[in-house]
């Protein structure tokens, strides 16, 4: 490839490391774990974006970095931790598939994100390509995140660093409009879904956040 | 023009959010009720005036054409008459103690957000915009279902955040990716995203990346559409939120997302090498029919029913888009039409019922027609009306699905026909043992509003008899706009 400059290295190396870190999360076994790995998650997608704002000369994506780094590497993870903390479920996650086929399936889904990317974009600009196929492969990894935890803290911190994707693949686009108000709305909806855990808690509706002790509630099962 | 200084779109956009901001600042119920009737009626008189005064040209967020402005004016409508159905609803839902007036203040702002979201999805030209407005409608109905906040209505709550979020991040992809595909056609920054700019170039698009942008949209919005198996989330949302929501989700929310895949899929018949749209939306549109159509028959609860109902007229819908051409497309416009009206009017019918008898159990009501013949015949005509019974107009939209088929593909309309008669079947049943028999449960006298209810479904049966030429000739070129 003609272009292996040094803004291409680094934005790769940034990028890649978001997809080992995903790997990470899987299989973290204790809720701090998880949220120290995500807080590291956010940090590295922090500079990823901030190197895109550098090398795209595109000040506004400073504005998403700052957001990464304050809002969804110290301020979220420093929420979470309290809520952790007094609800009292720090020790462990009830993973409701083992960490053998999780961590199969997340090579699976690595392999088909740069199967299915690579291929169909061989006409896009190798930076913008790789990126993308990096970014859905962390998409897939956050999903998979979701559905192998039962616990509601460990799926929101799945639904984040899905999320964090997204990001890496709007600053990716190079040029693409509307960046920093996408990412400022996902910072709400995620703010909304802690404070709707935090809710819980304080209105002790729920004696747990396992959400399939949830299941008992429904109106259909009696 | 003689009034230069009035803008329908503005107006449809800033008198919601307006009084949104007022609502959440007002307190009492009686103002704060009117206020919200008020505002809904100011919202659907200007949309209703896009239909006389000249249209905006398309700007770089804002578009008005011939098929946005039926959805525009149909939200509306049913948002009017529904706040109208929600002042009487909450006035008993203040009494018996379920809402506290802080509450009602927080909800009577998220109705108008809601309405703002909604509308602002309708009528951006980029597809960004669009996806930031249909996330602010998701967020705002999420925290409307939650608003009992008992163990059911929150777990409803969660279960639709979790779903509609990775819904959401899946149509974010896709979005980025459409712009990635245009990128090189049309340049860098705000092109990328114009919706009429996309439509004019998309012949020259990489069709490769567009297939995996479409495949991305259709799994996000779909998710909001409530096909199967992405559906999860829509039976609890409906059941365990105030009824109010429930017919704005069902006549609204559903079309939202509708309409941003029919955006979608309008872009990709303009471009020739990409993926045909239509066998996917064929085959989900034909696996949430009859799932939910099985579903039917397993409800025990009354708001429960009418969820799955919806999850099987979105599923006839999708399909009649998915087959395309002029005749399925009119067809599933009318049906999308007749259902908001009529799933909505179903819904303030099951509201006031609920609210009497005190529970959604169906084995508990039993013989409304005795005790509540207002009630009762209006959802006994409800019902017939969804089940697709002449002369009414979900019926006439039906017909011409199935007939369409028929003409096509007759095989699947066979499995069409199957659907539809199972549906029928769950229906009805269910229907004889709610509407008629020996009554039980509370015999209290209703203090309802009948007049939505009887309004949208003397429209329905207006439609089924005789459509006005100009709608007709309206939905005509609609339908061939859909290709």
């Amino acid at each position: 490839m003609q272009m292996h400059s040094l803004s291409f290295d680094v934005s790769h190396t940034l990028a890649g490391g978001l997809v080992l870190i995903s790997f990470l999360m899987l299989y973290q076994d204790r809720l701090y774990s998880l949220l120290n790995v995500f807080a590291l998650h956010a940090l590295v997608l922090a500079l990823s974006v901030a190197w895109q704002a550098f090398i795209q000369d595109a000040p506004h994506l400073y504005v998403t970095a700052v957001i990464a780094l304050v809002f969804k590497a110290i301020v979220i993870p420093v929420a979470l931790h309290r809520i952790v903390k007094q609800l009292g479920i720090h020790r462990d996650i009830e993973a409701a598939v083992g960490i053998g086929p999780t961590m199969l399936a997340g090579m699976g889904l690595v392999a088909l994100s740069m199967v299915l990317m690579l291929r169909v974009t061989a006409e896009a600009d190798p930076l913008a390509r790789e990126d993308l196929a990096f970014a859905l492969s962390v998409v897939l990894l956050g999903l998979l995140v979701m559905v192998t935890r039962r616990n509601a803290v460990s799926q929101v911190v799945g639904f984040m660093s899905l999320e964090n994707g997204l990001v890496l693949a709007a600053t990716g686009a190079k040029g693409m409009p509307l960046v920093v108000e996408i990412s400022v709305a996902f910072s709400i909806l995620i703010a909304f879904i802690v404070i709707g855990i935090f809710l819980f808690r304080i209105r002790e509706r729920f004696d747990s956040v396992d959400v399939s002790a949830l299941d008992d509630y429904r109106g259909e099962h009696r | 023009m003689n009034m230069p200084s009035f803008d329908p779109v503005a107006a449809v956009l800033l008198i919601p959010i307006g009084s949104a901001a007022l609502l959440a600042a007002l307190p009492g119920y009686r103002l704060t009720a009117r206020l919200n009737v008020v505002a809904s009626l100011a919202t659907f008189l200007s949309a209703l005036s896009l239909l006389v005064i000249e249209r905006p040209q398309p700007g770089p967020y804002v578009l008005v054409d011939d098929l946005n402005i039926v959805f525009i004016v149909l939200n509306t409508f049913v948002g009017f008459t529904t706040s109208i159905f929600s002042a009487s609803y909450i006035a008993h839902e203040l009494d018996s103690g379920r809402l506290t007036p802080v509450y009602l203040r927080f909800y009577h702002a998220m109705y108008q957000t809601m309405m703002f979201g909604m509308n602002l999805a309708f009528v951006s030209n980029n597809i960004g915009l669009m996806w930031v407005a249909v996330e602010i409608a998701t967020l705002t109905t999420v925290l409307m279902v939650g608003i009992y906040r008992t163990h059911a209505a929150l777990e409803a709550a969660w279960k639709y955040f979790i779903l509609g979020s990775v819904g959401i991040a899946f149509a974010l992809f896709g979005t980025i990716l459409v712009y990635m595909a245009a990128r090189p056609v049309v340049g860098e920054g705000q092109d990328g995203m114009v919706w009429t700019i996309l439509i004019q170039h998309a012949a020259k698009f990489d069709p490769a990346l567009l297939n995996v942008a479409f495949i991305f949209l259709f799994l996000g919005y779909g998710t909001k559409v409530g096909l199967a198996p992405l559906h999860a989330w829509l039976p609890d949302a409906h059941a365990e939120g105030p009824t109010p929501i429930s017919a704005v989700l069902s006549g609204l929310l559903l079309n939202v997302a509708l309409y941003a895949l029919l955006r979608f899929k309008i872009l990709l018949a303009a471009a020739p090498d990409a993926i045909a749209p239509g066998p996917l939306m064929v085959t989900m549109g034909l696996v949430s029919l009859v799932f939910a159509a099985f579903m039917l028959y397993r409800r025990r609860d009354i708001k429960r029913l009418f969820a799955y109902s919806s999850i099987e007229h979105m599923g006839i819908i999708v399909f009649a888009f998915g087959m395309g051409g002029p005749l399925a497309n009119f067809a599933g416009l009318l049906h999308m039409v007749m259902h908001s009206l009529t799933k909505s009017a179903i819904f303030y019918a099951v509201g006031h019922i609920s609210q009497i008898k005190g529970t959604q159990r169906i084995h508990r009501i039993r013989g409304l027609t005795v005790t509540h013949p207002a009630l009762g015949w209006g959802l006994v005509v409800g019902v017939v009306a969804i089940a697709g019974l002449p002369p009414l107009g979900i019926f006439m939209s039906e017909f011409l699905v199935v007939s369409s088929t028929f003409a096509r593909q007759p095989l699947l309309a066979i499995v069409l026909v199957f659907g539809l008669l199972l549906a029928f079947g769950a229906l009805t049943l269910r229907l004889t043992t709610v509407a008629f028999g020996k009554p039980r449960g509370s015999t209290a006298s209703a203090e309802a509003s009948y007049v939505p209810m009887f309004a949208h479904l003397a429209l329905v049966l207006c439609a089924g008899i005789y459509l006005p030429a100009p709608l007709v000739a309206w939905f005509q070129h609609v339908a061939r706009l859909l290709g």
